[in-house]
């Protein structure tokens, strides 16, 4: 390991983590704690905003998991990836300004307040609340996995040392700034994500001599290899087609995207972060991915999938470039773990402690018990990321999906469907994720298409028809109102 | 709380508008890229005509799908969308203005 290497990875580590810090000044002076902590007071502008949206949403998967996969698969792997195009734009549309709006008339704090208030039911946001704790919990283990995985092989070192890096450099600043710490620092890391995608994929296209140059040698590999249906004719256009639902559209369902939703200051800020997210989003996820098809025809001999993008990396670049860029994944990988502990801290904190179990806690006491809840919830990730699961993508991706399809109906058509009430949601959320795991377990790929396609489509029918079948029972005091 | 949700307020209108809009660009979006990828490339891999180096369908579908989708979006945002006050005061102060005119 090259000191040209480490001095970019720990100058860019140190950064961030005084970055985080310094945020701690907010959360002190704040007259609302909560607001505060778990959504910096609805203050992001639009460059922040989309900088957090896209860095949040961009994880492991893209930086590491996703380009060793396109290395194997060719361009039809790029092809899949372009279907996340849509979360760049499509939340913050569809949730839009309504959502902006009625989070700030029923004071919401989090996705589960926004859930309770609409359906005016605990037991929906109780069930909200497992289900973010849950499959949170456990994509955040898969990411520390990631992160101190990647520590490890640069650096050299033993896997704890490598996840105690990791943990420090992460928990302390989110556990003392809270969701603005995370958001601003997203923002450095966006910017380390986008350039590093840029600085990599101009060293390898020059590597490799040029596109045409690249594009012949992979036809010598393998043709398949530049066709849109994989090398072994495994991609079929419904399979990648259905990949919208899983990495486009119901991003929507992602409590962690969700929320950033409702932390925006005004609509402008909103227009602004549209325009920006999709085009960072959409550069940085056709330059991962090509960089991986292309490390193919520069290096055909890598056999493990995640060391693809750091081989490249180092192949192709002087030491002190590589270690800005390997900086890259190590962003997308922080950028996703601090939301994610602020975001189930704040399940813990607001949706169990203060709904459950001490409501009428003092200003002071909330306080102290979110520092120590959102300390406590990384020093037990750090002990589950010990003895790490081996499939990354695989963690990552059956999280999503449960996510999804327990979120996204009772989100979108509790915002626009006035029918739409607290049996709906309810059963939406258990049919949505029991039928997930059934599917992921029993039949994966059902039909040919992304296991997260037909829990999404059951969740659905179910909202629907609970709602209107319910709909006689519930009798809402407004509604009286409009009699 | 259902009735201020599902209220007659105009903000809502404008929320409904362009979340439909965000729909129509999922489709316009996913039509180009499923139209250009799998409409360009059938026949064999090696017979494929070049862009730039790289295969036409993944110039159309992937690299001018990203250009094409960023275009329309900035002139949706800049053109259809419309700014409104998201609190009640910053939206009462507005109609004060609006009185005063």
């Amino acid at each position: 390991m090259s000191l040209g290497i480490l001095l970019p990875l720990l100058f860019f580590l140190f950064i961030i983590f005084f970055v985080g810090m310094w945020t701690n000044k907010y959360v002190s002076q704040s007259d609302s704690f909560l607001h505060e902590y778990f959504l910096g007071s609805r203050n992001m502008g639009g460059f922040i905003l989309a900088m957090t949206m896209m860095a949040t949403y961009g994880s492991a998967s893209s930086f590491i998991g996703g380009p060793g996969v396109a290395y194997s698969t060719g361009l039809g792997w790029v092809l899949l990836s372009m279907a996340q195009l849509p979360a760049g734009y499509f939340v913050l549309m569809i949730l839009g300004k309504k959502f902006a709006i009625v989070a700030r008339q029923y004071h919401s704090v989090t996705l589960i307040d926004f859930l309770k208030s609409r359906y005016q039911s605990e037991l929906v946001g109780l069930l909200a609340a497992l289900n973010i704790i849950i499959f949170l919990f456990s994509s955040m283990a898969a990411q520390w996995v990631g992160g101190a995985r990647l520590i490890e092989s640069l650096l050299d070192i033993p896997y704890w040392l490598a996840l105690l890096i990791f943990a420090l450099s992460v928990m302390i600043y989110v556990v003392v700034g809270g969701f603005r710490a995370v958001a601003l620092t997203d923002t450095i890391l966006g910017a380390v994500m986008f350039f590093g995608t840029l600085i990599l994929l101009m060293a390898t296209i020059i590597a490799g001599g040029g596109v045409t140059n690249i594009m012949e040698k992979l036809v010598v590999i393998d043709p398949d290899l530049i066709s849109p249906f994989g090398a072994n004719g495994e991609l079929s256009p419904l399979y990648v087609s259905s990949y919208w639902i899983l990495v486009g559209v119901g991003v929507v369902g992602l409590p962690q995207i969700v929320v950033r939703a409702m932390s925006y200051k005004n609509a402008k800020a909103m227009h602004q972060a549209i325009i920006i997210s999709t085009v960072f989003v959409g550069i940085i996820m056709l330059g991962m991915h090509l960089i991986g098809v292309f490390a193919r025809a520069i290096n055909p001999n890598i056999a493990v999938g995640d060391t693809v993008m750091p081989t490249i990396a180092m192949e192709v670049l002087p030491p002190v470039l590589a270690g800005v860029v390997l900086a890259a994944p190590m962003a997308a990988i922080i950028s996703t773990v601090n939301a994610l502990l602020i975001m189930v801290s704040s399940a813990v904190v607001k949706d169990i402690y203060l709904s459950y179990i001490n409501g009428d806690a003092q200003e002071r006491r909330i306080r102290k018990i979110s520092y120590t809840v959102t300390a406590v919830l990384g020093v037990i990730v750090f002990f589950m990321a010990l003895s790490p699961p081996d499939f990354l993508i695989w963690l990552n991706l059956f999280s999503f999906g449960g996510l999804e399809a327990a979120f996204i109906w009772p989100v979108i058509l509790g915002l626009y469907w006035k029918k739409g009430n607290r049996y709906g949601a309810i059963w939406s959320m258990i049919v949505g994720v029991s039928s997930y795991i059934l599917f992921h377990t029993y039949y994966p790929n059902a039909f040919g298409m992304h296991t997260v396609v037909m829990p999404v489509v059951l969740s659905l029918i179910t909202f629907v028809v609970a709602s209107i079948f319910t709909d006689k029972k519930i009798v809402y005091k407004p509604l009286k109102q409009v009699d | 709380m259902e009735d201020k949700m599902f209220s007659k307020d105009p903000r809502f209108k404008v929320a409904k508008r362009e979340a439909w809009i965000g729909v129509g660009l999922v489709v316009i979006n996913f039509l180009w890229w499923f139209g250009f990828a799998y409409g360009l490339s059938k026949g064999s891999p090696t017979e494929y005509t070049y862009i730039l180096g790289f295969p036409a369908w993944f110039v159309y579908s992937c690299i001018g799908g990203l250009i094409i989708m960023s275009i329309l979006i900035t002139f949706v945002v800049k053109v259809l969308f419309k700014e409104v006050p998201f609190d009640e005061e910053e939206q009462s102060a507005e109609e004060a203005n609006k009185g005063g005119l």
